[in-house]
């Protein structure tokens, strides 16, 4: 759930010759390893918190891992890479999670 | 039964080892899949991924969405490839004795499950290598784009089963348990804690550990993202999907399999397939068809939990 | 491990071409094995199973249920950075080709012994080089053996060259199906602590290149892009491949030093990439692999006696292909008569041949390469057939009258 340990999107370091090239690829754990992926969506999921009874069930389903818990016991979600599949709003037992059309292009970080 | 309040807070499960912002498609059930299957097992574990999705999830070099140790293989080689993980980890821990307590897991899809890494797996089986062989089961080969598979339930579209596959789905869980292995289970994406559960039991067992989840495909199957939890909860609740358990050879069903049993129990399989895109063109004969074969599993289930009684 | 160190005094052994592989083995102190058994190759991993249960060998030793998964085992096992080793022949070699292009790209330091044989149908157990030959260009160095000693030397020098942080590659090992898998030869084998001062140690955190690590969690071989002409961080893939070829070029350098240090060390020097035989003054000189090549050198005496200035090559080291020393005897000699036993099916030639006419006639003066294939399925070739190739290749640099059609040596008509 840290943000710590592991590089966002863009701050890892890429070869920029041949000649830097380890003998063999390797890559590193990152956020993000395809990119900002929150621009995938159609519809965002926005938690309404006045109806949210704090039972994660959202946290727990969401494939992305992108729910994340805020010191306050409630769940947040970071638009950066949530892809808006919307099992988080579908599975609410307190449907405290709409479903909001993207008007414009998703904001990044 | 674990509480989701304390699984946020616990050191293992609170973390995430497969980080966000990567390749796989919205709502993937395979990928819930995999989320609670390292919540499970934690950072000590090296994950084999035969030719699958998760060979193209995980991103693009040299950026990685796994924050554990990740070998890409070849399609048939996942469970050879453990096999020489172990080995290579026992020899070294005669010179690194740091190199103890990792576990392996071949993360394998259908395809290298089923069909192509089926040898692999069974001799891997058959000679006892100590790892976990989770197959995440999206009933074709998605990868490619929807090709049918060994683990495709009769009547499905798939783009080279354009009418319909006319066989039914390959029964792996019980061929790996007739290989004798302490511990066979199967899961489903829909059922996240019940994954983690058998995983974790799965962990702390020596031995071959093989795991078969059913990870429910959003484009594959053709239903919206949203529905994937549920239609992987129809899939157990009509019966097409049995939880269950075998360890040491004892089967018991697991989950809201365990009221199942009883016909009566058991929803239509209408209620499964009437949620999904690949099902729109069966024939009422053929939801006859499905539905006789899913009842015949169940016959067979309760022939052998009575015969074990 | 002690015990052992001081055990295996320096000896001379008179065992089979297998049972060399296998002791070569035992001396390098692999620490995992994997085995499927084939004919010819079979008795090499026998011999291993003895050792490991009598002790005698501290390795794993894993029985798997067919050659694909052989070699996935190795990859396994050697990406934690452990020495491995395993064997296999003809139609085993085939069914594991996927993982061999998988061991290369990864730059494991894998070692095999291939003990060569034809590809069916009709099924064929003797010494053939169709197997091996096909798996040319999957990235593996490819040494071949010409008697029981230099299959035992080989195996040892291969570790060091493959452990070599500038080549990090697999190589085989090879030897004929049964003329050398199954005779019966003097091997001398030196004092383990000779071979072990002479073998790095395997590093205690696995290779330096890379290492399967909770600790530091690396992924390995995602998906890289095609690319174009700007740098982009994830289109790598050809460059990694060209590391590959790079990799084969330094290791060039790399064997010709441990051929050397080995020679110093143990008083033995089987060539390094070649062998020349009597080839200063020599205007035709046989090329030949394996066995064969042994062979030859009775040829080009027998030769010699009558006066014609023969010599004769033996391809050591087939991958990386030793272009450089052919191209300076290239220098001298006018006719390169080829003899192997493998086939190009379509050109003109066996393989080797194939490919030394590729690094040869890019010169516009150039020798004469003489395509003969030979010995096809372990069909004996005399010494006989040797001097008549021979024989045809001085008449050719005589009368300068070159014949393109293709040489089939003890064919039945």
């Amino acid at each position: 759930m840290t943000e710590k340990k592991y590089w966002k999107w863009k701050e890892i370091e890429t070869h920029t010759s041949i000649n830097d090239l380890p003998p063999v690829p390797l890559s590193l754990p990152n956020y993000g390893s395809l990119g900002e992926t929150g621009d995938w969506r159609t519809f965002r999921p926005e938690i309404d918190k006045s109806k949210c009874n704090k039972c994660y069930i959202c946290w727990m389903y969401c494939p992305e891992a992108v729910i994340e818990i805020d010191k306050d016991g409630y769940p947040n979600i970071d638009y950066v890479y949530c892809k808006g599949c919307m099992i988080c709003a579908h599975e609410c037992p307190k449907k405290a999670i709409e479903q909001v059309r993207e008007k414009k292009e998703p904001e990044g970080e | 039964m674990v509480k989701l309040k304390e699984l946020i807070k616990d050191p293992v499960a609170g973390e995430e080892y497969f980080l966000k912002g990567n390749s796989s498609c919205a709502g993937c059930g395979g990928e819930l899949a995999f989320r609670w299957i390292m919540k499970a097992l934690g950072k000590r574990t090296i994950v084999v991924a035969p030719a699958s999705c998760f060979n193209v999830t995980i991103g693009l070099y040299p950026r990685a969405g796994p924050a554990i140790p990740y070998l890409n293989m070849a399609f048939a080689a996942g469970a050879a490839t453990c096999s020489g993980i172990v080995a290579g980890l026992a020899a070294r821990k005669k010179l690194d004795p740091s190199m103890e307590d990792i576990t392996v897991l071949c993360f394998a899809g259908d395809g290298g499950t089923i069909d192509i890494g089926i040898q692999g797996l069974s001799g891997a089986a058959e000679r006892g290598t100590d790892f976990i062989y989770i197959c995440y089961d999206n009933e074709a080969y998605m990868n490619t784009g929807t090709q049918r598979s060994g683990g495709t339930p009769f009547g499905a579209w798939t783009t080279t089963t354009p009418t319909g596959k006319k066989e039914h789905k390959k029964n792996v869980p019980m061929i790996m348990a007739a290989h004798g292995i302490p511990y066979v289970a199967t899961a489903c994406a829909g059922y996240p804690l019940d994954l983690y559960q058998k995983v974790l039991k799965a962990k702390k067992i020596k031995g071959t550990k093989y795991i078969h989840v059913l990870a429910p495909c959003a484009p594959g199957w053709r239903f919206p993202t949203e529905q994937a939890i549920e239609v992987g909860r129809k899939a157990v609740q009509t019966g097409m999907w049995i939880l269950y358990e075998i360890e040491d050879g004892k089967m018991t069903l697991s989950g809201p399999s365990k009221n199942l049993l009883d016909k009566k129990n058991r929803k239509p399989i209408e209620e499964y397939i009437k949620l999904q895109g690949r099902f729109r063109n069966i024939s009422p004969e053929d939801v006859k068809v499905l539905q006789k074969w899913v009842d015949r599993q169940w016959e067979d289930l309760k022939i052998r939990l009575a015969c074990q009684s | 491990m002690t015990e052992l160190r001081s055990e295996l005094k320096e000896s001379v052994r008179i065992i089979s071409g297998n049972a060399a592989c296998a002791w070569a083995a035992r001396y390098a102190r692999v620490q995992v094995i994997s085995a499927y058994p084939i004919t010819p190759q079979t008795t090499i991993v026998e011999k291993l199973s003895d050792f490991v249960e009598n002790g005698e060998l501290d390795a794993e030793y894993i029985r798997v249920e067919s050659e694909h998964s052989v070699m996935a085992c190795l990859i396994g096992a050697s990406y934690n950075g452990v020495r491995t080793y395993s064997a296999t022949s003809g139609q085993g070699l085939a069914y594991m080709h996927e993982m061999l292009h998988w061991a290369a790209g990864a730059r494991l330091p894998i070692v095999m012994g291939i003990v060569d044989r034809g590809m069916a149908p009709p099924w064929n157990i003797w010494a053939d080089h169709q197997d091996v030959l096909a798996a040319r260009d999957t990235g593996w160095m490819i040494f071949f053996a010409s008697n029981h000693q230099e299959i035992f030397d080989t195996t040892i020098q291969m570790y060091k060259i493959c452990e070599n942080p500038n080549v990090f590659l697999p190589a085989f090992v090879c030897l004929g199906g049964f003329i050398m898998s199954h005779t019966q030869q003097p091997v001398h084998m030196p004092d383990q602590s000779l071979v072990d001062e002479f073998l790095p140690e395997v590093p205690k955190n696995g290779w330096p290149h890379f290492f399967l690590d909770p600790d530091r969690p690396i992924t390995h071989g995602n998906l890289q892009n095609p690319g174009g002409p700007n740098i982009d961080p994830s289109c790598w893939y050809y460059e990694y491949r060209y590391l590959i070829q790079k990799a084969h070029e330094n290791a060039k350098q790399v064997i010709i030093d441990v051929a050397k240090e080995y020679q110093k060390k143990f008083g033995i020097f089987h060539g390094d990439l070649i062998e020349k035989y009597k080839c200063d003054d020599a205007e035709v000189a046989l090329v030949s692999i394996g066995s064969l090549a042994d062979q030859a050198k009775i040829a080009v005496d027998n030769m010699r006696e009558e006066g014609y200035k023969v010599g004769a090559i033996k391809l050591r080291c087939y991958k990386p292909f030793p272009t450089e020393q052919f191209q300076e005897l290239a220098k001298k000699i006018r006719v390169f008569p080829v003899m192997e036993r493998s086939m190009a099916f379509g050109l003109i030639g066996g393989i080797v041949s194939i490919d030394l006419k590729a690094i040869l006639y890019q010169h516009p003066k150039h020798p004469f390469v003489l395509p003969v294939i030979a010995g096809v399925g372990g069909r004996d070739v005399r010494v006989e057939d040797q001097i008549e190739v021979l024989k045809t290749a001085v008449e050719m640099a005589e009368t300068n009258e070159f014949k393109t059609e293709l040489i089939v040596s003890g064919l039945h008509e």
